[in-house]
């Protein structure tokens, strides 16, 4: 097992290199200016120029790169053009939110998919599957903002039960797990939850319904073993499938959403990439993509921990 | 039975009374909050010179802060002139135009109780100017230098008089400094001498961002909390050297909320009393509702700056007049944009100071229009083709695309054939400092960039001078006018107020009548509010004055 997490580990770093110089690249092989947020309507060339050499943008980018990761390698992201904030500290405090988000939408969704994916899967082909199966579909089809703005309109504009934007009330300054806070969470969450509620749905769906159609559940009931037993290991069986699936959709739900967190004012990282892609602040939107994609690299090393562990044929394999 | 009934009513209504009474001092004193929902995604910069253009500084800039010079924000009918702010008085050298000395208003105190001085302007200057001082910062020089390009040093002469000098004689001078927010010395050495850094320019940026967080200037607002990206919660400073204008309500939220939508459900959720550019298609709800609307013509206009380099079709003024008398602004105004816009006649409209008397008529005439052009030699079977480059959204762009579109429509009736090259609004940004001839113009000989026209050099300096071609300025089309270069010179050049504003007024009209731009449309700031919020008063600006803002209880 040591030697498997070991040879995962070593897979990583070529990824996170390459991960590194594609975010670095992607934002600088973009046209515009990387001034913008600083530079007035009116700016002249020669001042563009001076505060270009300023902020170091006039040098070659391979030596922009190389400062930069040195830099990234001592956990310092520089700071933000627009603020003048560290970017590392603007980047973890949206990733708190976004993790608060994501912590939310993942029980929800993971709960109601794995429960309408197991029903689905146990009643094959009856009118209970159909309703699962609608409600899976509807959930990755949905548009998410659309969902949102929806949710919004009902509960917010007209029955005014819940808070239509924001992560909190006025004069707090963290999040704490209480009603006055969870209110804030509450729609924006169910807004995330949807597609991996239908993606889960339909993976527990398949998986059920493939393992319960398999010889040896034939024989378990055949050896008399009761239902709970064989819904086990029904379960036991799905489990290392439905888990990679799981911890896919966790990643994408960290990255945050920038449509969700936008139509929220949800402070966490899709709303702070539009933030920078709107501000063109390329010291945050190169280390918000890095530390987002970081997550991303290091959730899947995770799952694929996991799963060797709940079996062992994964890390034969 | 009976009297038992009556004591226990009796002991109920006491209590009663009691409750209210004690209730009733609390209700008294409420604490008054007016939550502001903003178009900005972030909070702008704190620090005293703002991003985010001018809602930066119209959020934190003039709450918290004051310049020398300010705006006068007290009217919605008349144009916002620049008034006294810490500074008094202001004069001109009568021997060398170059240098002012600016009288400092007495008794004025920064938030954490240090005096607001001379010295105290003269650091605010070097924070941005003067590269080896302690206290420049890189950051905040971009916001701030070209926004008042000719100003070079400040002098203390005593406490309460300063003499700042600029490179070239220039009249503008009280008008840029507007944008020059005093922050306070005291709080920043206070953090820069806490500060842990290699060296003195780390110390010094460690301790700009101590300052964000804890800022202090002499506004009649206080920063009393700031949560980045979130909120920022404003307290009124009752100690305001303006007695008039010490805020009513007693804190300020502003939220930042960049999607219209979002703005609008959360005004019409009773989450925030305020917001700014609601959804256009949520007004008709809004009304409904019983919300508050206001919009009012701020300085901006929304145009096609012409290129005027060799072998542009807008080298005739022929068929600059017809282009401007080819588009239905009314059409545009009602239809379109929902009654969101002015029809624009120029950069200025009547009744603004710098407005002058252009003979050029600027309206909606297709048939003197079509007849310019079949003079220029066009028709209808002999279309002239122009090309404008433009970008699906961006600040202070309206709705750029679907007004193009309707541009197109129009101009099409007088034998214009427009092509619309679409890109994202930072290149379109970037392009308009390169101007029309480098090859990021694309081969467009029109480029449709707002802009704002709060001071002359905003206005029309930097487009009409020869001399503000790129790479220095935003003459995109490299006009080339020895008229205009002359009434730059007069204007920058004339230091009575009055004779200032005559001679910009005299250049604007040259402009109109010059069809220098196609002026299509004025942007007015339109904003919803709770019916709760009272006393507000929508000025000709892109700024608003908070303090005189009440909340009904």
């Amino acid at each position: 097992m040591l030697t498997y997490i070991a040879r995962r580990i070593v897979y990583v770093v070529p990824i996170v290199i390459s991960v590194a110089l594609v975010c670095f690249l992607l934002v600088h092989i973009t046209p515009g200016d990387p001034l913008v947020a600083v530079l007035p309507a009116d700016a002249s060339q020669e001042l563009a120029a001076q505060l270009r050499a300023a902020y170091g943008f006039d040098r070659p980018l391979p030596v922009q790169f190389g400062l930069w990761l040195l830099r990234a390698l001592h956990g310092d992201l520089g700071n933000s053009i627009a603020t003048g904030r560290p970017v590392l500290a603007e980047v973890m405090r949206a990733v708190g939110n976004t993790v608060t988000l994501a912590i939310a939408a993942a029980i929800i969704g993971f709960t109601m998919g794995i429960l309408f994916g197991l029903i689905a899967g146990y009643f094959r082909e009856t009118w209970i599957d159909k309703v699962a199966t609608s409600f899976a579909i509807a959930g990755v089809s949905v548009p998410h903002y659309w969902l949102g703005m929806l949710l919004v309109i009902i509960f917010s504009v007209q029955l005014n039960w819940l808070p239509a934007v924001g992560a909190g009330p006025s004069g707090s300054n963290s999040w704490t797990w209480d009603w006055a806070h969870l209110k804030y969470l509450v729609l924006p969450a169910i807004t995330t939850s949807v597609i991996p509620m239908g993606i889960v749905t339909r993976t527990v769906r398949a998986l059920t319904g493939d393992i319960l159609s398999q010889d040896f559940v034939e024989a378990l009931r055949a050896k008399g073993l009761r239902e709970t037993g064989v819904f086990r290991h029904v379960i036991k069986n799905a489990a290392p499938t439905a888990l990679a699936v799981m911890g896919l959709q966790l990643g994408y739900m960290l990255g945050g959403s920038i449509l969700i967190e936008t139509v929220f004012s949800w402070p966490g990282s899709g709303f702070l990439l539009n933030s920078a892609i709107f501000q063109r602040d390329l010291p945050l939107l190169q280390g918000t993509i890095l530390i987002l994609a970081l997550f991303f690299v290091f959730l899947n090393l995770l799952v694929d921990i996991a799963q060797a562990a709940i079996d062992p044929r994964i890390k034969r394999g | 039975m009976l009297i038992k009934k009556n004591k226990t009513h009796a002991a109920l209504i006491a209590l009663l009374a009691l409750g209210t009474a004690a209730a009733c001092p609390r209700v008294a004193s409420a604490e008054t909050v007016l939550r502001i929902g903003m178009t900005a995604a972030d909070i702008p910069r704190t620090l005293g010179q703002p991003d985010q253009g001018f809602e930066g500084n119209r959020f934190t800039g003039l709450t918290m802060y004051d310049g020398l010079t300010g705006w006068d924000l007290s009217s919605a009918d008349k144009a916002s002139v620049v008034i006294p702010g810490l500074a008094t008085e202001w004069k001109v050298d009568d021997a060398d135009k170059t240098k002012w000395v600016f009288k400092l208003r007495p008794g004025v105190t920064f938030h954490d109780g240090s005096p607001f001085n001379a010295d105290a302007v003269v650091w605010n200057v070097e924070k941005v100017l003067k590269q080896d001082a302690p206290q420049f910062d890189a950051s905040q020089v971009g916001v701030t230098a070209s926004r008042m390009p000719t100003l070079a040093s400040a002098k203390k002469i005593d406490d309460m008089t300063v003499e700042l000098t600029t490179k070239e004689p220039d009249s503008f001078l009280p008008i840029n400094l507007t944008n020059l927010f005093m922050a306070s010395p005291a709080k920043w050495q206070a953090f820069y001498d806490k500060a842990e850094g290699a060296d003195a320019k780390a110390k010094s940026q460690a301790a700009w961002t101590a300052f964000a967080r804890d800022a202090s200037g002499t506004g009649p607002w206080k920063m009393a909390s700031f949560t980045p990206r979130e909120r920022l919660e404003l307290v009124k400073n009752a100690n305001y050297w303006d007695k008039a204008r010490v805020p009513k309500v007693d804190k300020m939220v502003l939220l930042p909320m960049p999607e219209a939508n979002a703005r609008t459900a959360a005004l019409l959720s009773g989450q925030v009393d305020w917001v700014e550019a609601p959804a256009p298609d949520a007004l008709p709800e809004l009304k409904q509702r019983g919300f508050k609307l206001y919009a009012n013509e701020q300085p901006h206009v929304w145009p096609w700056q012409f290129s005027r380099v060799e072998g542009s079709p807008w080298n005739d003024i022929r068929v600059r007049k017809a282009a401007n008398l080819c588009v239905d602004r009314e059409g545009l105004k009602d239809g379109l944009l929902a009654g969101l816009m002015v029809p624009a006649t120029g950069t200025f409209e009547p009744g603004h100071p710098w407005r002058g008397k252009p003979s050029f008529e600027i309206k909606y005439d297709k048939a003197a229009a079509q007849k310019l052009m079949q003079e220029a030699g066009f028709g209808p079977n002999k279309k002239l083709t122009v090309k404008t480059q433009t970008s699906a959204s961006g600040s202070g762009q309206m709705q750029p695309l679907p007004m193009n579109e309707y541009l197109q429509q129009a101009l099409a009736e007088c034998y214009f054939d427009v092509q619309l090259d679409v890109i994202e609004w930072n290149t379109l940004f970037t392009n308009w400092r390169r101007g029309a001839k480098d090859p990021s113009a694309n081969g467009a000989n029109a480029t449709n960039v707002t802009y704002a026209a709060m001071d002359p050099f905003f206005a029309l300096v930097r487009f009409l001078q020869s001399g503000m071609a790129p790479p220095v300025s935003n003459n995109w089309g490299f006009i080339n006018n020895p008229k205009f270069d002359d009434l730059v010179k007069k204007a920058r050049q004339t230091f009575d107020p009055a004779a200032r504003d005559a001679a910009l007024a005299e250049l604007h009209a040259a402009s109109v009548d010059d069809a220098a731009f196609l002026y299509v449309a004025h942007d007015v700031g339109p904003r919803a509010m709770s019916p709760k919020v009272t006393g507000v008063v929508q000025p000709k600006s892109w700024f608003i004055d908070f303090s005189p803002v009440s909340m009904k209880q």
